[in-house]
């Protein structure tokens, strides 16, 4: 059975595309078939953390309005064969995007696919409503900070309303991804800690992906960041809520912090 | 103890904690709102239609402001009423 999963934030500059590529290379190295959807119209820019936009040739827009066939705009992955990309259209035509036809391209997805993953655009119109309005579960990427928790708790109440499934009276299975968590700070008091935001969001959590410059260095080549540095630890915590995703029991590993010269300095000053 | 010394020399209280109940207190209040009608929003269109009914204004120059207390609110409309339609209104009436 095909899921369609998206990954939605409300708030831009979070990791959303960052975590569509490193979720979706993740499945694919378990070995299911996944396609990564761009519904950022006209600021696409997944095709670029995939290291596939020298191969864009057709996008989701030519699809929806029948001026090409499926097959003919997904972009297999070259490091993973069974990972593959749909993406966004670059000209600024969002009302192309209507839902009857996103209903069809979608259900084509689930035919060819075991997961279908849609890569939110930020805010709450048209590109971010129809990326979640298919959705079965989602991924909720949110950063330990005010503004962030606000807008996912926005979306929740989307997700919860807006959704087919919530129209039907069933519920899309949501999930936290905190996503630039800085153990040193959060230790400081001065980042909001994980409980405090899965209390105020009251919504289970899929992982915890640490602040990192090994996310900068995989966008920079077109890498998905489990691919890149698999042995780091943004790449294993994406490859444990990858598991999870599939149902499996995997301890959560919250960040420690890593202490630097200075601070084991004026640690023992203090004490 | 070393944590709580080292934030007592650097002079500083952690904020987080301040973070995390402004937030609840927001959203207790926006989940509330959810799916409501602009209650700001009908206001205003309200009181400038009974407004402009005896007085010609600019809607531009209309001001409502909403501050947020613990136990009351305050609601504040500001209204620029120009003097000379005012006075001519007065001369005719």
């Amino acid at each position: 059975m095909a899921k369609v999963l998206v990954v939605t934030s409300g708030k831009g500059g979070v990791g959303k595309t960052t975590t569509t590529a490193a979720l979706g290379a993740a499945l694919a190295q378990r070995g299911d078939r996944v396609v990564v959807v761009d519904f950022d119209v006209g600021l696409r820019n997944l095709d670029l953390v995939m290291g596939a936009e020298r191969r864009v040739v057709f996008d989701l827009i030519n699809v929806v309005q029948g001026v090409a066939k499926l097959p003919q705009a997904l972009i297999r992955d070259k490091r993973l064969e069974n990972l593959w990309l749909l993406p966004a259209s670059q000209t600024r035509d969002k009302d192309a995007l209507t839902e009857e036809g996103v209903g069809k391209v979608i259900a084509d997805l689930r035919g060819r696919f075991d997961w279908v993953i849609c890569d939110s655009p930020a805010g709450i119109e048209r590109g971010a409503s129809m990326a979640m309005r298919f959705a079965d579960e989602a991924v909720i990427v949110t950063n330990p900070e005010v503004s962030s928790v606000r807008d996912s708790d926005r979306i929740i109440g989307m997700l919860d309303s807006k959704t087919v499934r919530a129209e039907k009276g069933e519920r899309v299975e949501k999930h936290i991804l905190i996503t630039r968590y800085d153990p040193s700070r959060a230790a400081r008091g001065e980042m909001l800690t994980i409980d405090d935001i899965l209390e105020i969001l009251a919504t289970p959590l899929l992982g915890i992906i640490p602040e990192s410059q090994d996310v900068l260095k995989a966008s920079n080549v077109g890498t998905p960041v489990t691919l890149s540095n698999a042995d780091g630890a943004p790449a294993r915590a994406y490859l444990d809520a990858a598991r999870r995703l599939c149902g499996d029991t995997v301890p959560m590993q919250v960040p420690a912090e890593r202490k630097g010269f200075m601070d084991r300095l004026l640690r023992r000053r203090a004490a | 103890m070393s944590m709580g010394l080292l934030r007592l020399l650097r002079g500083n209280k952690a904020s987080a904690p301040v973070a995390r109940e402004r937030l609840q207190i927001l959203l207790a209040h926006e989940r509330g709102m959810r799916g409501q009608p602009d209650l700001l929003g009908v206001l205003r269109e309200e009181i400038l239609a009974v407004v402009s009914k005896h007085v010609t204004l600019d809607p531009t120059k209309v001001i409502v402001r909403l501050e947020r207390g613990d136990e009351v609110s305050t609601l504040e409309v500001d209204i620029e009423v120009p003097n000379d339609l005012e006075r001519k209104r007065v001369a005719v009436a």
